[in-house]
C-alpha cells in the first residue's frame, strides 16, 4: 500500500485498472449474472436496464456476462502468451550470452530476422498456416514476441556476464546453469518484469485486433475483440454491446501502460 | 600534416557504412523470405486438397499438386518462388483464379497513397506536439501530453475507428463510413471518403511519433551548449527551434521513420473497417480464404516496406552524425 501511494496519480489509476481487470478475469464466472451463451432478452441491442446492466447484444444475450467472459479470455491469453514469450526469450538469451561465440551470433541473427517481420503481418501468416484455436493463438502470440524480449534480455545478460561476481563464480567452478540462474537472472528481474508488462499490452492489442478481423478467437469462445466484431451492426445506434467491450480493451491496455510508465526509473517525470 | 593526405576522404567512410547497412538489410529481407515461405508451407493438409475441397478424387488432387508444383522438393519451390518474386510476378492465385500481380496491382497504389497522406498529416502534428512537450519539459502541459499520447499508443485501432464512425458518420453525418475509390470520383469526393481512414491512422501514428520526437529533443536539453544558451538568456523556445533542432534532426527523422512502420499494422484494421480497397484488406481476405500465394506476396511487400523504413532511419542517423562524417 505504501508502494502504491508512492506512485504518481497516473500510475495509481493504471494500477487500479489493471487490478480491476485481473479480478474480473479471475472471479468472472462467479459474478456473471447470466450464462454466457444464453438468449435472455426478447429485444436485441436493448439499452441499459436494472435487469441487464449493460443491455443486450445482437442476439439478445446479456452484454455484462459476455463482457466478463470476454475479459477472461483476453486477459488469460495475453498473460499466458506474455509469460511464455518472456520465459522462452530470456532462457535463450541467457544461453546465448553465456555460451557466446558463433552460437550467440547465430541465435542473434535469427532473432533479428524474426523481429523485422511486422508483428501483425507475421500473425496473419501464422494464423493462415496453423489456424486459430485458443492454444494456437497463445503460442503464435508468444512466438511473435519472443525476439523482442530476447534482445532486451541478451543485452542485460551480456553486460552482467562481464561483472566481477560472475567471474568469481566461474573461478569457483560453478556450472553454466548456476551462473545463469543464481548469478545473472536475479540481477535482471526488474527490467524483465517491465518488459513482460509491455508484451502483455502488445498481445492484448494483437489478439483483440485479430479477433476483430474475425481471424482470432473463434465461436463459441469470444474475447473482447470478438465482442466488438459480432456487435458491429449496433454501431449505428451507439449500442453498449459494441462500446463496452471496446472501452474494456482500452481501459485494460491504457491502465497497464500508465502503470508501467510510472514504474520506470524516473518515470511519470 | 603528411599523414592526413594518405587518409581516404571522409565521404568514403560514410558510403562504406551506408553500403554495409543496405547489404545487411537485403540479407535480412532474404532471411525473412525464408521464414515467410517456410511458415506458409507448413500448413496442415495440402494446398491442392484445400483448393479442390473434400469431394475431390485422389487423381484430381495429384494432378493439381503436379500443376502447382507441390510434388517438387521444397528447396526448388523456394528458389522458383524467390526468382518469380524478384521478377515482379509472384505466382498464380488458385483461389481467385488470377495472377497475384494483377490482384496486388492497384491495391498497392491505394495503400501507398493512404500511407503517404497519413504520413504527411502525422509528421506535422507530431512535430508540433513533440516540440511543445519538449519546450515545456516537466511542466503541467508536458505531463498532460505524456498521459494523452501514452494512452493513445495503447488504444486498439478499431476503437478509434468505431468512435470516429459513431461521431462523424452516424451522429454528425459529415463523412462517409465507407471509403469508395473510383476513377470517376472527383478529388473532393475522394478526399471526403478517405478523411476518416486517414484520421484514424494518423491518430495512432502521431501519438507514437510525438513521444519519440519529444524523447529525441529532450535528450539534447541537458547538453552543455543548451545550458550555455540558457545562461546567455536565450528563451527556451528559441533554443529548441534554432539550437537543438539542427542537432536533433537525425534522431527526430529516425523517430519518424520508425513510427511510420506502425502504419503497416494499423492499415490492416483500418482498411478492413472502411472497406478501403488497399493491400492490407486484400491480405486479410487472403487469410480468410487461405490463399497462400497471395498471402506470401502481400507479407513480402509489407516486410520489404518495413525494412526500407528501418533502413532509411539507419541511414539518416549515419548521415546526421557529424562524428561519422568527419
Amino acid at each position: 500500500m505504501r508502494w502504491a501511494a508512492s506512485l504518481p496519480l497516473s500510475g495509481r489509476i493504471g494500477l487500479a485498472l489493471v487490478v480491476f481487470w485481473l479480478l474480473v478475469a479471475i472471479a468472472g464466472p462467479m459474478i456473471a449474472p447470466y450464462p454466457v451463451g444464453r438468449f435472455v432478452d426478447q429485444e436485441v441491442f436493448s439499452p441499459l436496464t436494472g435487469q441487464f446492466w449493460l443491455g443486450s447484444d445482437y442476439l439478445g444475450r446479456d452484454v455484462l456476462s459476455r463482457l466478463i467472459w470476454g475479459a477472461r479470455y483476453t486477459v488469460m491469453l495475453a498473460a499466458g502468451a506474455a509469460a511464455l514469450a518472456v520465459l522462452a526469450g530470456t532462457s535463450v538469451a541467457l544461453f546465448a550470452a553465456i555460451r557466446g561465440g558463433w552460437i550467440d551470433e547465430f541465435i542473434s541473427r535469427a532473432m533479428d530476422t524474426l523481429i523485422s517481420i511486422p508483428s501483425k503481418i507475421f500473425s496473419l501468416v501464422l494464423v493462415a498456416a496453423f489456424g486459430s484455436s485458443l492454444p494456437l493463438l497463445l503460442l503464435i502470440a508468444a512466438l511473435i514476441y519472443i525476439p523482442g524480449n530476447y534482445r532486451i534480455a541478451r543485452a542485460l545478460a551480456v553486460n552482467l556476464a562481464e561483472m566481477d561476481f560472475v567471474a568469481v563464480a566461474r573461478a569457483r567452478g560453478e556450472g553454466a546453469l548456476h551462473i545463469a540462474w543464481r548469478e545473472i537472472l536475479p540481477n535482471m528481474i526488474h527490467p524483465l518484469l517491465a518488459d513482460m508488462g509491455l508484451r502483455f499490452v502488445f498481445v492484448v492489442l494483437l489478439l483483440s485486433g485479430l479477433s476483430f478481423l474475425g481471424l482470432g478467437v473463434q465461436p463459441p469462445y469470444a474475447d473482447l475483440g470478438s465482442l466488438v466484431r459480432e456487435n458491429i451492426s449496433g454501431l449505428a445506434q451507439g449500442s453498449s454491446a459494441i462500446l463496452s467491450p471496446a472501452l474494456a480493451i482500452a481501459s485494460l491496455t491504457v491502465g497497464a501502460n500508465l502503470l508501467i510508465d510510472a514504474l520506470k526509473p524516473g518515470g511519470g517525470h | 600534416m603528411p599523414g592526413q593526405a594518405a587518409n581516404p576522404p571522409a565521404w568514403l567512410g560514410v558510403s562504406r557504412l551506408v553500403a554495409k547497412r543496405v547489404l545487411s538489410a537485403l540479407l535480412t529481407l532474404l532471411l525473412v523470405s525464408v521464414v515467410i515461405f517456410v511458415a506458409a508451407s507448413l500448413l496442415p493438409g495440402d494446398a491442392a486438397q484445400e483448393v479442390l475441397g473434400q469431394s475431390a478424387t485422389a487423381e484430381q488432387v495429384a494432378a493439381l499438386r503436379h500443376e502447382m508444383g507441390l510434388d517438387r522438393p521444397a528447396v526448388t519451390r523456394y528458389a522458383d518462388w524467390l526468382t518469380s518474386m524478384l521478377r515482379g510476378d509472384p505466382g498464380w492465385s488458385y483461389i481467385a483464379g488470377m495472377s497475384v500481380r494483377d490482384l496486388i496491382g492497384t491495391r498497392l497504389v491505394n495503400t501507398l497513397s493512404l500511407a503517404g497522406v497519413t504520413a504527411l498529416v502525422s509528421v506535422v502534428l507530431a512535430m508540433t506536439i513533440g516540440l511543445v512537450s519538449a519546450i515545456n519539459r516537466g511542466a503541467r502541459l508536458d505531463r498532460a501530453l505524456n498521459v494523452v499520447t501514452l494512452s493513445l499508443v495503447a488504444m486498439p485501432e478499431f476503437l478509434i475507428a468505431t468512435v470516429f464512425v459513431l461521431i462523424f458518420s452516424v451522429k454528425l453525418v459529415w463523412l462517409p463510413s465507407i471509403a469508395m475509390i473510383s476513377e470517376e470520383a472527383t478529388w473532393g469526393e475522394t478526399l471526403r471518403s478517405c478523411a476518416l481512414p486517414v484520421a484514424c491512422l494518423a491518430f495512432v501514428v502521431t501519438a507514437q511519433m510525438a513521444r519519440l520526437t519529444r524523447a529525441a529533443v529532450a535528450d539534447e536539453l541537458d547538453r552543455p551548449y543548451v545550458e550555455m544558451a540558457r545562461l546567455k538568456g536565450v528563451p527556451l523556445r528559441r533554443i529548441v527551434l534554432f539550437h537543438i533542432m539542427p542537432n536533433a534532426a537525425g534522431p527526430v527523422l529516425n523517430a519518424m521513420a520508425l513510427s511510420l512502420s506502425y502504419l503497416m499494422g494499423g492499415a490492416l484494421v483500418i482498411e478492413t473497417i472502411f472497406s478501403y480497397p488497399g493491400l492490407a484488406s486484400l491480405m486479410v481476405n487472403a487469410v480468410t480464404s487461405r490463399d497462400m500465394p497471395l498471402l506470401q506476396a502481400c507479407a513480402m511487400v509489407f516486410c520489404a516496406a518495413y525494412l526500407a523504413l528501418i533502413l532509411i532511419a539507419d541511414i539518416v542517423a549515419i548521415l546526421a552524425n557529424p562524428r561519422l562524417r568527419a
